[in-house]
């Protein structure tokens, strides 16, 4: 046990020879580390090369299959199912990556990189807004990569309107990142992970209007008709689908279909990326059961 | 911080701290001061409270009861002085095997708010002092478990931290590495006067340390340098384990020696302990399956205290299911 004195003039010793013993003591900048993290998801996610095919070749896949198998099959008004389906596609590339991306938390605190941002002096909001910037640039990358293999197989036209529907899938992307961080954060296995994926995130693609048609029931509709319809017009997916629809030049002029107005898309999109945003930071400061791992 | 509190205030300061688990109390009412510039050992087996102490020192968890400050500063109340002044090794690797040994170091200076030039030239010093210069380019999956742990500590020191917190640091690795380990937080408190703090359930580690506190069972059952805690055991320690381990401490009895029976070997301390070899030879015989003297190691320190000896409470502790960590 050291002395008084022996403590004292170490620490004197400390104090004038601050550059040896004390910290940096650079307080760090949100900005920076909100951007180191993005940037390392990026790096991670371009360094697993499965991953990118996984994310990009899954949708696409789905895209060539059930557009050929399900063309003579589809009653969409005055549309092909590859049309109609090719913004629930980039819909899907974008959730899929999002959740590619937000399982990711789940193996940070498996494999210990969390618990080391957890304890360095940054506020746990910086580690979500770098989790879904990060994921959802991933995501908005394939999904626009893939808008680009629309235009240039001519699937869509390439016009003005294009630019809007890269903004909304920018605020899709960001939304459904933060909704994956939502769900992955207090999770401690993958598998678990998975199960809410199947059990929430997948509903909410598919009763988007994604797969099929948003019903528009009449006075003589049966009940399944109209819960359907209710169901997908709540989907706040439905208002980007239907959004990406028009901004695509694809949308549907059957009216036995309900879509919603571009400025109903608009608003319900923001919306929706507001109240995940929130809960994802809501969730992200809250201590979980993993963060002592 | 005033320049005063950083004069006089210990590096670490644990007042009556109790922390429990649900029905599981982990420390109970555990008080421990650390001076500035020491190497000071949290010593105990598996489940005596170490882990969670240290999780309450690096503000991983919340202190439930008591105080603790770093420096000066409660990690209650002054978390974000605290994290600025600790450097922290956990004992599950808290690298990204994905990206690059720079890339990672890179990670760990924007969390702590080092960036350009500044950044550049530190993680240049720190990679040279731990000895991974060569190794900045290298993708952290490919490294051997000793390099890693070394990329650990470069990452723990990065921004000159006044208290480096270790939690087992040699976990994982062979002999060679842990001695690689250990030389470099020798040579990082002897050239950077840093304070260490590092928990172990390996007796020869804890022998290094200038302090120790041995846990056990949430409480400090010792406290200060190993030397001092042996010697204060006396100059030898006899230990006996026998077929006939009731009749051999019958007989020691009867020759008035003071004798303990310590999970099933007996134990004889003092200096009538070296006069007590050749006589158990000669009337036990082959009944004797060994008999040891030597000086008191850090694990007679532990028996003297908690009645046990130190690897069997490990054993057993480790044979005990898992308790659900909770904050």
């Amino acid at each position: 046990m050291p002395t008084i004195d022996a403590i004292e003039h170490d620490s004197n010793k400390l104090a004038a020879d601050g550059s040896e013993f004390s910290t940096l003591d650079a307080s760090p900048n949100s900005l920076s580390v909100v951007l180191m993290l993005a940037w390392r998801e990026w790096i991670r996610f371009f360094r697993q090369r499965n991953r990118v095919i996984g994310a990009l070749g899954q949708p696409i896949l789905f895209w060539l299959l059930f557009g050929t198998g399900m063309h003579a099959a589809f009653r969409g008004g005055d549309q092909n199912f590859m049309t109609f389906y090719l913004p629930g596609t980039v819909a899907l590339i974008l959730l899929f990556t999002a959740i590619f991306t937000t399982i990711s938390i789940i193996e940070d605190r498996r494999e210990g990189f969390l618990q080391s941002v957890l304890v360095a002096p940054v506020s746990r909001w910086t580690i979500a807004a770098g989790k879904i910037i990060g994921g959802a640039a991933i995501a908005w990358l394939q999904a626009c990569i893939f808008l680009g293999l629309a235009v240039g197989t001519r699937s869509i036209p390439l016009d003005g309107a294009l630019f809007g529907a890269l903004v909304l899938m920018a605020i899709s992307a960001l939304s459904l990142t933060a909704l994956g961080v939502f769900f992955a954060w207090p999770m401690e296995s993958t598998q678990g992970f998975h199960a809410i994926m199947n059990l929430v995130l997948m509903p909410l693609w598919l009763l988007s209007g994604a797969f099929f048609p948003i019903p528009q029931p009449g006075a003589e509709s049966p009940i399944g008709q109209w819960v359907m319809h209710w169901i997908m017009r709540c989907n706040p997916l439905s208002y980007t689908i239907g959004g990406l629809r028009t901004m695509m030049s694809v949308e549907s002029t059957s009216s036995q279909f309900w879509s919603p107005s571009l400025l109903a898309s608009w608003l319900v999109s923001l919306l929706f990326l507001g109240v995940t945003l929130v809960a994802a930071w809501w969730m992200v400061l809250r201590p979980a059961k993993g963060d002592l791992k | 911080m005033n320049s005063n509190q950083a004069t006089i205030s210990p590096a670490v300061e644990v007042d009556a701290v109790s922390h429990r688990y649900g029905a599981h109390e982990a420390l109970r009412g555990l008080s421990l001061s650390i001076e500035p510039g020491e190497v000071f050992a949290l010593l105990g087996p598996n489940g005596s409270g170490k882990t969670t102490l240290f999780r309450l020192i690096s503000t991983l968890a919340r202190v439930q009861s008591g105080r603790v400050s770093v420096f000066g500063n409660s990690v209650a109340t002054a978390t974000a002085q605290v994290r600025r002044s600790l450097g922290i090794v956990f004992q599950s690797p808290s690298l990204d095997g994905k990206l690059t040994v720079l890339e990672n170091i890179r990670c760990q200076a924007a969390l702590y708010g080092l960036t350009g030039s500044a950044m550049s030239t530190r993680i240049d010093e720190v990679a040279s002092q731990i000895g991974i210069a060569d190794r900045l380019q290298s993708k952290v999956e490919d490294l051997s478990g000793g390099l890693k742990r070394r990329v650990e500590l470069a990452k723990g020191i990065l921004h000159r931290p006044r208290l480096l917190l270790m939690d087992e640091p040699s976990t994982g690795l062979d002999p060679a590495s842990r001695l690689d380990v250990w030389h470099a937080i020798k040579e990082l408190q002897q050239v950077s006067g840093v304070t260490v703090l590092f928990t172990t359930h390996l007796l020869e580690e804890a022998d290094k340390a200038d302090r120790i506190a041995i846990l056990h069972q949430g409480s400090t059952v010792a406290v200060g340098r190993p030397r001092d805690l042996r010697q204060e055991l006396g100059e030898q320690v006899l230990t006996i384990s026998s077929s006939a381990q009731n009749i051999v401490l019958a007989w020691l009895v009867e020759k008035g020696v003071q004798a303990q029976t310590v999970d099933e070997q007996i134990r004889v301390v003092g200096a009538q302990a070296v006069n007590l070899v050749a006589p158990l030879a000669t009337e036990f015989g082959a009944q004797i399956q060994s008999i040891t003297l030597g000086q008191p190691s850090l694990e007679d320190v532990f028996i003297a205290r908690t009645g046990h000896r130190f690897w069997l409470v490990e054993n057993r502790n480790n044979s005990e299911p898992k308790k659900r960590s909770r904050r």
